[in-house]
């Protein structure tokens, strides 16, 4: 089952980190992602690291439904719909 | 990540789709999607708005034959020590499973990942561990990272894994479920990049969105589904980038290339998809166990296994049914008591459905 919650990173020791799911810790495997650092999120699968969040990208993302979604609908302020 | 499980937002899309007039058919082949779907109400939200969601052969235990359960029940039975993911104890193969074997004393562990599995051969020298490998492409790269790696002589794994793309072909190609649109799995494509999706596009001009696991997600990928097809388009869009790469995860993809070759392979209610399982390449033969104990796996008979009558898993799997349409569904077919696989695993449509809606159903 993938777990949609990304962890942070709070240690690292060699190819492997202590995480945070909000609030749970657990030791995962690290070794299958490209220089991951303290702070950072990572989402997890089976006790790997698979791939690191981009939180910028995160932000954009929704900035870009809320673009997309006006266009729908021309005239009406959507974020008050 | 709590702006994702915005109601105001989730109105606001599924205003818009509505807004579309469309009557339309998307299928995902993912457990967490469905999950999200069962859990917050979508698939009946959507529904209402003309969009009728199915979950295709995305749960990795329920594709799983009775035959490989068979060779790892086999194994177990010659005194293997068997590490497994807690989904796959209770799938049965032809006759047993392991949940089952395992209150009959055969050696059975749950574990959370394969390094846990590492760990118990290194630990407990005299036993012959087992690891039994299932699971896509968001799994395989943890086997592959295990099988480059220094492990011990009594470790061995038994590999189901298996890609994605060939079944979507396969569904596809089928064409049972006239299809407007396939919302392609986070974590998977986290791994395999975007690229990988294209041919079904171009060849079958289905649209395609690569959707994360919250409920915006899911409803921004059933969105831009819709868009695509009332403005004509078919392409692969990437809903999920804060996780989802063009080009994937290059060092997971560099050991699965490494570590394994594909091969043909029967899925649960498909025939025989080709380039579907990921087996180990000869230089980690050692790590193989249909290599290493042949001459137990030998007698487990690959001709002939059916499904139990009335169980509908093979035809959910293919999109064309659902859990609520299964006569031994909630009845004979509880998660305490499951018959089919697709009411074991956390992932199966007919677990997700039992879990969240059974007691509000009726």
């Amino acid at each position: 089952m993938c777990l949609a919650i990304p962890a942070k990173i709070l240690e690292i020791n060699g190819d492997h980190a202590k995480v945070d799911y909000g609030g749970n810790f657990r030791e995962v495997n690290i070794s299958l992602v490209e220089d991951p650092k303290v702070g950072e999120y990572v989402i997890v699968h089976a006790g790997y690291a698979i791939q690191m969040l981009d939180a910028e990208e995160a932000e954009e993302t929704l900035e870009l439904f809320r673009q997309l979604l006006s266009q729908d609908l021309s005239g009406e302020d959507v974020l008050d719909a | 990540m709590l702006r994702l499980r915005d109601r105001q937002m989730a109105d606001m899309i599924l205003q818009r789709i509505s807004l579309m007039n469309v009557q339309l058919t998307f299928m995902h082949v993912c457990g967490t999607h469905q999950d999200t779907l069962v859990r917050f109400g979508l698939l009946d939200r959507l529904s209402e708005v003309g969009i009728d969601v199915r979950q295709g052969p995305g749960c990795p235990v329920c594709v799983t034959l009775p035959q490989e359960i068979d060779e790892v029940l086999a194994l177990a039975r010659a005194g293997k020590t068997i590490t497994v993911f807690g989904d796959a104890v209770r799938v049965p193969g032809t006759k047993s499973s392991l949940m089952r074997m395992k209150g009959e004393g055969a050696d059975v562990r749950i574990v959370y990942g394969i390094d846990d599995a590492v760990e118990i051969a290194k630990h407990e020298e005299q036993k012959e561990v087992v690891f039994f490998a299932i699971g896509f492409e968001t799994t395989a790269p943890t086997t592959a990272a295990v099988a480059i790696s220094d492990t011990p002589e009594n470790f061995s794994i038994l590999s189901t894994h298996r890609v994605l793309p060939p079944a979507l072909d396969a569904i596809v190609e089928l064409g049972e479920v006239k299809l407007h649109g396939l919302i392609e799995p986070g974590h998977v494509s986290a791994i395999i990049g975007v690229s990988p999706y294209e041919f079904l596009s171009k060849d079958f001009r289905i649209p395609q969105v690569v959707a994360g696991f919250e409920p915006i997600d899911v409803l921004m990928g059933a969105y831009m589904l819709a868009k695509q097809n009332i403005e004509g388009r078919a392409e692969v869009e990437n809903e999920y980038r804060r996780v989802v790469r063009p080009e994937g995860n290059p060092k997971a993809l560099g050991l699965l290339e490494k570590v394994f070759k594909t091969t043909d392979v029967a899925w649960r209610g498909f025939s025989v998809i080709k380039a579907s399982r990921l087996d180990f390449k000869k230089e980690f033969s050692h790590l193989n166990a249909r290599e290493k104990y042949h001459s137990i796996l030998g007698d487990v008979d690959y001709s002939k296994y059916h499904e139990v009558a009335g169980c509908k898993c093979g035809e959910l799997l293919r999109g064309l049914s659902t859990p609520e349409e299964c006569p031994l569904f909630g009845t004979k077919c509880i998660p305490d008591n499951p018959i089919g696989p697709c009411m074991v695993s956390r992932e199966g449509s007919c677990n997700i459905s039992f879990k969240y809606r059974k007691l509000t159903s009726k």
